[in-house]
Parts: structure tokens; sequence; C-alpha cells
């Protein structure tokens, strides 16, 4: 009842969004920019060392930044708040408890182990503690199960380990991507054309579990080229990045391949080549730019999967990065850790949705006005 | 509409039949060959899942130790897993999960997308803005985060953990959103034309005017999309099943069993080959013929 209406609340507000005015819309999202700043300088900085750069950047925002860009922030930030709660309540809904495995626990020790934990009874409360901890105190709090260890010991160091698979698999995606993709589209109905669109289509037909576990049959287990598993050095990180990357490389060649085919139709290509411009440069300086239009707008969506769907491939290869946690905190019942994995990868595609959306917004005129 | 013109009075022209919208696409459809294979494909698996099990004389969950990791033969088509139990009923068995997981998901995000698209293109202005924003809040979260918060919520209650329609609903919530966005843009250029105001003048009402004047229009485009979001949810299904929170019996499941036992020293090809194979193909016609139904009513589209 009590989460319905928070919930209600928060809607209200993050629809209202729409109607602030300016000013106010210029001073929050100053404020919410300086204070993301803070909370990501706090703990290595102190309190004194963080608060004089994020004065700063919120100076900065309030002074430079677009108020689109401003809106957008207010609505992102107020929207990760919102994740939080809906998170704890579908965690609190879910039957079960941290503290339902303790058997001998009588009602007395599980309510002091709830005290001592920060775990109240009801959702609301676990969230207003939980807010109260982030903001006031800069941690994400310990970890419910692994006992002794707060969730940024166990979530810092799987960290890198996800980004780095992450952005090596984006890289090639995007990479290998573009290549086929716009290969393809500059001939259309080729034989190459119809083959990478064939490729493509496979990859994102078979699940990339199987593509990896038949990866890893092949080249790890009858070539011996890579490790079969486990973390280490770069060739760990091959065949995960591959088996990643693959769907979306495909995704991206079909978009890029659309893109260019679009593209070479339009008048200024003819201008380019009539005034005598090879075809190379015709491509790299005049095509390139609005076929990779649609694959821009497409990189938003195409990290979030990409660092969601490491889940799979981390597990395919035992990697021991992000992925495990989530899953492993959901079926645990370890509130803390999930919501901390949450609050991480959703402020991470928030914020990148809104770099890509301003990169859109600068490589096309005509969305300019619009963010 | 061609319908209502006259007939042509010109004697000698022979009276040409008029090609509807529909009609034209569906003659550029089956000039595609690989749609119209997808499309064969896909009714015979599914036929094969539904019907198949019938004829094995096995149970999909028997266990038989003495009889396992048999390489495929006469007696079992598929050979059988680790637990002796018999491959092909699995498979086939495991499709009929799998597909039906497809269809009934993609049901829910189209009768819930479309109509929430449809309200929001209709009215415009502030409730369009109220409701589109919402649609951003949850296209802003990777729904993979809800959808195992959801799964771990669904098996966790006794109540639901036996019942699939927890996780039909749940896979179809998370797949509303695009097509949501897209009935809106499309309902957005209709509200205004002459037949609308026409069937607002008659003294219809808003809810008439949605189901019966709009949504037919924006039919062909809803239909294209929902072929494609099924090999979408088919694949995520897979996918919570290999990370242990899916159903208990589909294709996810019994690739995700034999993920798990293939080894170098005995490598049980026929384990991981049979349903990748069953569901890499019913992937690949349902995004053929996806694809070949967007190029058919979108001649813009063709190549």
């Amino acid at each position: 009842m009590v989460e319905t209406l928070v919930l209600l609340a928060f809607l209200g507000l993050i629809v209202s969004t729409l109607w602030w005015p300016r000013p106010v819309v210029r001073a929050v999202g100053a404020a919410f920019v300086g204070g993301l700043v803070f909370l990501a300088f706090r703990g290595p900085l102190g309190v004194l060392g963080a608060a004089l750069p994020a004065l700063g950047v919120a100076g900065l925002a309030a002074w430079g930044l677009p108020q689109r860009v401003l809106k957008r922030v207010c609505f992102m930030v107020l929207s990760l708040v919102l994740l939080v709660f809906v998170t704890t309540w579908l965690m609190y809904s879910v039957p079960g408890n941290p503290f339902a495995s303790e058997k001998q626990a009588n009602e007395q020790v599980r309510a002091a182990l709830r005290a001592k934990y920060g775990v109240p009874e009801s959702a609301t409360e676990f969230f207003v503690l939980y807010m109260g901890r982030v903001l006031g105190e800069g941690t994400l709090g310990p970890s419910l199960k692994s006992q002794g260890r707060t969730v940024e010991e166990l979530i810092f160091p799987a960290f890198p380990v996800s980004m780095s698979l992450g952005i090596l698999a984006l890289t090639i995606a995007v990479g290998l991507g573009l290549f086929l993709g716009v290969r393809a589209g500059l001939k259309p109905n080729s034989w190459s054309d119809s083959g990478s669109m064939a490729v493509a289509m496979v990859g994102i037909s078979i699940p990339n579990f199987v593509i990896g576990a038949l990866a890893i049959l092949n080249f790890s287990l009858l070539l011996g080229w890579f490790p079969v598993a486990g973390w280490g050095g770069y060739q760990h990180l091959i065949l995960p990045a591959i088996t990643l990357a693959l769907p979306y490389a495909a995704y991206i060649a079909r978009l890029a391949r659309g893109g260019t085919i679009e593209v070479m139709q339009q008048d200024f290509i003819r201008t380019a080549r009539a005034k005598g411009l090879s075809e190379r440069a015709v491509v790299l300086k005049h095509a390139l730019k609005g076929a990779i239009l649609p694959v821009v707008s497409f990189l938003g969506p195409a990290t979030a999967g990409i660092l969601t769907g490491s889940f799979v491939v981390e597990t395919l290869f035992t990697i021991p990065g992000m992925g495990q946690w989530f899953v492993k905190g959901a079926i645990n019942r370890d509130y803390s850790v999930v919501l901390g994995c949450a609050l991480l990868y959703c402020a991470l595609i928030t914020m990148f949705n809104l770099l890509v959306d301003m990169a859109y917004a600068l490589l096309d005129p005509r969305v300019r006005e619009e963010l | 509409m061609s319908t209502a013109l006259p007939p042509n009075p010109s004697p000698q022209a022979p009276p040409e039949k008029g090609t509807s919208l529909t009609a034209d696409a569906w003659r550029r459809l089956k000039r595609n060959k690989l749609a119209v294979v997808g499309a064969g494909l896909l009714v015979a698996i599914t036929l094969l899942c539904i019907v198949g099990p019938l004829f094995t004389g096995y149970n999909p969950e028997e266990t038989d130790p003495k009889n396992a990791f048999l390489a495929p033969s006469d007696e079992h088509l598929f050979g059988t897993d680790s637990l002796g139990r018999d491959y092909f009923t699995r498979v086939l068995v495991g499709g009929q999960t799998s597909l039906m997981v497809g269809f009934v998901a993609t049901l829910v995000c189209l009768i819930v997308g479309t109509l929430y698209g449809a309200v929001a293109g209709y009215y415009g202005g502030r409730v369009d803005e109220i409701l589109m924003r919402f649609v951003d809040f949850f296209y802003g979260i990777p729904y993979m985060f809800l959808v195992i918060l959801i799964m771990v919520k669904v098996q966790g209650d006794e109540a639901t953990k036996a019942s699939a329609v927890p996780v039909f609903l749940s896979l179809g919530l998370v797949q509303w959103l695009a097509m949501a966005r897209i009935v809106r843009g499309q309902v957005l250029t209709l509200r205004d034309q002459e037949f609308v105001l026409a069937a607002r003048l008659t003294g219809a009402s808003d809810a008439r005017i949605i189901l019966r004047h709009i949504l037919p229009n924006v039919l062909g485009i809803v239909i294209i999309y929902a072929t494609l979001t099924v090999p979408a949810v088919i694949l995520l299904e897979s996918f919570l099943s290999f990370l242990g929170l899916g159903l208990e019996l589909s294709w996810g499941v019994v690739v995700s069993e034999a993920v798990n036992v293939v080894n170098p020293v005995r490598s049980y090809w026929w384990l991981l080959l049979w349903p990748s194979v069953f569901l890499a193909a019913t992937l690949l016609s349902l995004n053929f013929l996806g694809d070949g139904l967007r190029d058919a009513f979108d001649p813009k589209s063709r190549r």
C-alpha cells in the first residue's frame, strides 16, 4: 500500500520534469551533475576534496550545458532513484529473506541481524535507509550474505573485468559491423552483399552461448589456441569478447548496410562524384557520415545489451565479472549486492545513452534542435 | 478506396481488378524465396514439436542411467543425454515450450503495446507526453535486470513455480515498449485523416474509432514487428534458462544442459548439435519471415 503510493509519487515527479520552468531545470540539473561528481570522488578524495570539483562542475554545468541536456539529467537521476525503489520492492516481494537460511536463529536473533545489517521489514523503510546510506555516507553498504565484506569489496574488483570485456566487445561489434555493412551497402545485391547479410542473419539467430560453446570446443579444446575459461591475460579476453560481440556486429552490419544504400542515392553523392572525387574519397568523406547515423542511434541499446548480455558469456567462460554477483545476489536475496550492481550498471548505461544522443545531435544537424 | 469507385466504364480495356495494399504485399511476399522457405520451415518445426512426442514412445523426463550418452541410433534418433533420457523427445517437447513462450509472450506484448501506443498517439498532447515518458523510463533500464528479478520472484513462490504463465507475462512485458513506440508513430499520422474525422462526425466513440478505424490500419506494421518479437523472446528465454532461471524444459534448458556436459575427451556432439539446430532454424525462419513481411509491406525498404 505504502509502496504503491511512493511509486505513484515518484512517477508523478518524473513526469512533472516535463513542465518544470527553465530556471528550476537549470538549477536542479546542475545540482544533480555536481552531486554525481561528488559521489564519484568522495571515496578517494574525502568529503572536502570531492566538494571542490563537484561545485566547479556544477557551476560549469549551470553555465554551459544546453537546457535540453539538463532536462535529460533531471529525468535520468530521478529515474535512477526510482529504479532503486522498484528493485527494492521487487526484491522484497520475492519470498524468503536474506536471513531465512539461519536455521537456529530465533526471533530476537533475526531482529538483531536485521538491525545490524539495516534490513527493516518493509521495502520503503529499506529504501529510505539505503538511499540515506548512499547519499549520506557514499557507500553501498555491507553484503548481506558474504560475511564481513562490503558490496564495494565484492563488486569493484569485478567491475574492471566486465568493463574491459564490454569495451572490447563493443569495439569489435562496431568495427566489424561497420566494415561488413558499408562494404555490403556499396554493392547491393552483389555476392559479397548477400554473403555478409547471410552471415549477419545467422549471427542474429544463434544464441551466443551456443556460439561460445562451439568456439570453446573448437579453438580452445581442439586447436588449443586460447585458454578454455577463467581470467588472466589478454588471451582470456578474446573468445568471450568475440562471442559477446557477434550478434551486435551482425545487427550493426544490417543497419550500416541500409544507411549506406540510402546515402549513396542522395544528390550530394552524385555531386561529389561529378566534381571528380575518387570513389574512396566519396565513401570516406561524404557517405560514411550518413551511413553511420543509424548505427550511432543503435549504440545505446547495443551497450546496454552487451553489458547485460555479458551475464551469460561470463557464466559460460567462468569470468569473474559483475554478472555473477547480480545473478547470485538475486538468487541468494542479497539485497545490497543486487542494488549495488543495478545502480552501477544503470548509471553507466543512462550516462552513455546521454553521450550517444549528444553525439548524434553533433553528427546530424536535423536533430540538433531536438535534444 | 478502390472498391468504392464505379467499375471501369471503358469497353476496350478489360475491367482490371484493383489490387489492395494487402494483396500487393502478399504477392511480393510470395516472391521472396527466403521468407517462403522460412514460413514453411516454421510450420514444419511447429507440427513436428506438437505431434512428434506422441510417437517417440519415450517420456522426456524418464531417466535411464544405464543408457546414458548413447550416440544417435534407430532406437534413440538423437541419442540420449547424461541421464539416459531420449534426446529426440526432449528436444521436441522443449520446442513446444519455447515456441509457446515465443508466441504467447508476443501476444501479450502486442496487446499491451498496441493499445498503449494507440491511446498515446490518438489523444496526443499531454496524454501522449506522459505516457511516452513512462516508456522512456522503462527504455532506459536494461530489461535483463527486471526479467531476472521477476524470474527469481516467480521461482521463489510455491504458487507460481510450476506454471509458465508468469514467464509469458514477464517476457511479454519487457518487449512491449518498442511496439508502443511504433504504433504511436503510426497513429499520430492517421488520426488527422479524413476517415477518422468522418467516423467522429457520425458520432462514434473514441474507443470505437481506435479499435475499429485506426487499429486495422496499423495492423500490417504490428504483425511485422510481432514476427520479429517472437525470435527475440525465444532467445531471451534461452538466455534465462542458461542462467538457471528459465522454465523446466525448453530449448534453452536442453542446450544449456548440453553445454555443461560437453568436454574435450568425449565430445557428445549430438547433445549440442540437435537443440542448437532446431533453435537456430526456428529463429532464422522467423527472422527471414519478419524481414520478408517488412519488405513486402513497405515498398520503400525494398532493395
